[in-house]
């Protein structure tokens, strides 16, 4: 299932919700969840989370009984907390797939020091660390329980 | 009709690969059937930019989300704990952290000792040899000597301390409190063709690296060029007898789904403790009609998962995050019985070192404490790269209402009736994970922590599947003798977690590995008689 399966209402909402969890920040310098490049992203990666996304977006509807960008701040609060305290394995898989896309965005990412790019091949660099910590453990020692 | 082969081994995961690479010194024509297939590395998640979201998906650790061809459905609604694994040429040991305890001499005596469950008919000085022969072929590393631990020697120094690992030793000291770096299955140097562990971050879903040990790249290259042939996805539906009752070969579905009969003079079932009594159950028969080798009525019953008490929190200091293996540290402070804490048993723990950012954020969300809206980005610095955990693997003690059958309904996509879990947790498990929780919280607020959080049990913490095939000299109380081979067939044997007697508080492939060789061994000093 594509996200061409999500309807026009579906996409707004989804970028409404979005930018509720988490919104752009010029303390940060981040881009909210409904940046255009992060909703590209979770459109084109949807995949099998498509169908319960799509349940969740129209729980969302239900809840909210018009496009969530129309109602007030108010409302629109009060809706939302309905949503994440009631919407279930939906609810939480929406959830996931917006932030799981945001923290891989290059912008977000390099806000947070982290580096652009895959684990594979680089790798990272490991303190070896004090080992004269385990001195006391060594120093208590200790008896192995014996077997009959 | 096919030739008959020697030896026909099901499933190419930690245990298969072992009793494939000793039995192949016999020369006899040994072939193992696996459901999966070979694993490409290139393909593993740490290989691209969304390697986190992959554990959501194709790389969960569980089947039932995962959904792979070569996956089964398993029912655990029935379960608290839901059943993890892999399967591939490797199995399990593609997807585990590759943490490396051994039972210790005391978990073989339990009856002995502490007066529950059972003894093993095997005490751990028989499995010593094997231990040890395991150990260098999967490529250890740690550090030899801890008291509280077997005396192990791993060929490779341990994996660095790290942040995380200096933070944990520091509060674990201040409390008086034991602590050793892990022995791991991870290489710490370049090692029989694998190269040295670079810290890609969680070792779980694979390493393209190579440097987590899993069998598809140390005991599997070396069983084939000793000449066992493997034959990848390829499901074995149910085992066949003859009219003598013994094992006369299975029935499988071969890549194509075509059904497939291969004859055998010995079977070998290696599935562990989910796959094996499912296909026990699946091979009854007019003669066998409770299942083959079930006539203790013991196959699928007594399973055993370690319910996983689990608690981390968030200190100043910078941790390890994503960036290491991570596992490094274990303590056995709290691993024999001591009546006064409430239970008997114990509990073995794992330190772990960190998160990455989207399981940080996810988990953060769920459990209520990072919050939507303005505050979020805030709280997220905060909680990201700060974690450390602490999870304590409890010993479950055998319970014959803790058991595998057949799902009346769920099938696989050969048709093969599915796994049924029920299971729950027992009150002697929960008070030890209560008394684990504590510690772990005394140990968290000693190291500073803070936004204490708790997942226990761990719900997709079924990682070890054990105790559904017993091992027993009593074939009424067992389903396998004391060498492995099942009491009611006589050329029909068991190698993998199911014939645990009982669980230890630690991970068990090591365990596993060192009774497959362990049968190995015992079937090649009795070649001419093995059928008495």
């Amino acid at each position: 299932m594509s996200a061409d399966n999500l309807t026009r209402t579906q996409r707004d909402d989804l970028r409404s919700i979005a930018a509720m969890i988490v919104p752009a920040s010029d303390e940060y310098k981040v881009p909210g969840a409904d940046d255009p490049a992060i909703q590209a992203d979770m459109l084109a990666t949807l995949g099998r989370d498509t169908k319960l996304v799509a349940a969740a977006l129209d729980d969302l509807a239900r809840l909210a009984g018009a496009p969530l960008a129309e109602l007030d701040a108010t409302r629109r609060d009060a809706v939302a907390q309905e949503f994440r305290k009631h919407g279930g394995v939906a609810a939480a898989t929406l959830v996931r797939v917006v932030l799981q896309c945001y923290y891989r965005d290059d912008r977000v990412l390099g806000s947070l020091g982290i580096e652009l790019r895959a684990p594979f091949p680089k790798g990272h660099v490991l303190p070896d660390g004090d080992w004269s910590l385990l001195d006391p453990v060594k120093a208590r020692a200790g008896t192995l329980r014996r077997a009959p | 009709m096919k030739d008959p082969v020697d030896v026909l081994i099901i499933g190419a995961g930690a245990s298969g690969a072992a009793v494939a690479w000793s039995l192949a010194e016999t020369k006899m024509h040994i072939l193992c059937l696996e459901q999966g297939g070979w694993m490409n590395p290139a393909e593993y998640p740490s290989t691209g930019r969304d390697w986190e979201a992959k554990f959501y998906g194709e790389w969960s650790s569980s089947p039932n989300v995962r959904g792979r061809p070569e996956d089964y459905p398993i029912n655990d609604d029935n379960s608290p704990i839901k059943v993890v694994n892999y399967n591939a040429v490797g199995g399990s040991t593609v997807m585990y952290t590759a943490h490396w305890p051994r039972l210790h001499p005391s978990d073989f005596k339990v009856r002995t000792l502490d007066g529950v469950a059972d003894d093993w008919p095997i005490d751990y000085d028989a499995l010593t040899p094997f231990f040890e022969e395991n150990d260098r072929i999967m490529g250890t590393s740690g550090l030899s000597g801890d008291p509280l631990s077997p005396l192990t020697h791993p060929p490779m120094p341990q994996q660095p301390l790290g942040l995380s690992g200096a933070i944990i030793g520091k509060a674990m000291n201040k409390l008086g409190w034991h602590w050793w770096p892990s022995d791991t299955t991870v290489a710490t140097m370049d090692y029989e063709g694998r190269a040295r562990c670079i810290n890609l971050g969680h070792c779980t879903p694979a390493c393209a690296q190579g440097a987590k040990s899993s069998t598809d790249i140390t005991y599997w290259p070396q069983a084939i060029r000793a000449g066992v042939e493997l034959r990848t996805h390829c499901r074995v539906r149910e085992i066949t007898t003859d009219e003598s009752g013994m094992a006369s070969g299975v029935v499988y579905y071969d890549k194509d789904g075509v059904e497939q009969f291969q004859p055998a003079h010995v079977v070998i079932i290696a599935c562990n403790g989910v796959g094996t009594p499912r296909l026990l159950l699946n091979s009854a028969s007019n003669r066998f009609p409770n299942g083959l080798a079930n006539s203790s009525g013991l196959v699928g019953k007594n399973l055993m998962f370690h319910p996983y008490a689990q608690i981390y929190g968030y200190v100043k200091e910078p941790t390890d995050s994503n960036r290491a293996p991570p596992t490094c540290l274990w303590s056995k402070q709290w691993y024999d019985t001591d009546l006064s804490r409430g239970f008997v048993r114990g509990y073995g723990v794992q330190f772990v070192r960190g998160a990455g950012p989207v399981f940080e954020a996810v988990v953060s969300e769920q459990k209520g404490i990072l919050p939507w809206g303005e505050d979020h980005h805030r709280v997220f610095r905060k909680l990201n790269g700060h974690r450390l955990g602490f999870s304590a693997i409890c010993e479950d003690l055998p319970e014959e209402h803790n058991r595998v059958t057949l799902d009346p309904v769920l099938k696989d996509s050969h048709g093969i009736p599915a796994p049924k879990i029920d299971y729950t947790i027992s009150e002697n498990s929960r008070k030890m994970m209560e008394h684990a929780l504590a510690r772990g919280r005394e140990i968290l607020e000693t190291a500073g922590a803070t936004d204490i959080c708790i997942n226990s049990p761990i719900p997709w913490g079924g990682w070890h599947l054990l105790g559904t095939a017993r091992m027993g000299t009593d074939p009424e109380r067992s389903v396998v003798n004391e060498w492995g081979r099942t009491h009611d067939v006589k050329n029909l044997f068991i190698v993998d977690g199911s014939i645990f007697v009982t669980s230890g508080g630690v991970n068990p492939t090591s365990t596993i590995q060192a009774l497959a060789l362990y049968i190995a061994d015992q079937m090649k000093q009795r070649l001419a008689n093995l059928f008495d």
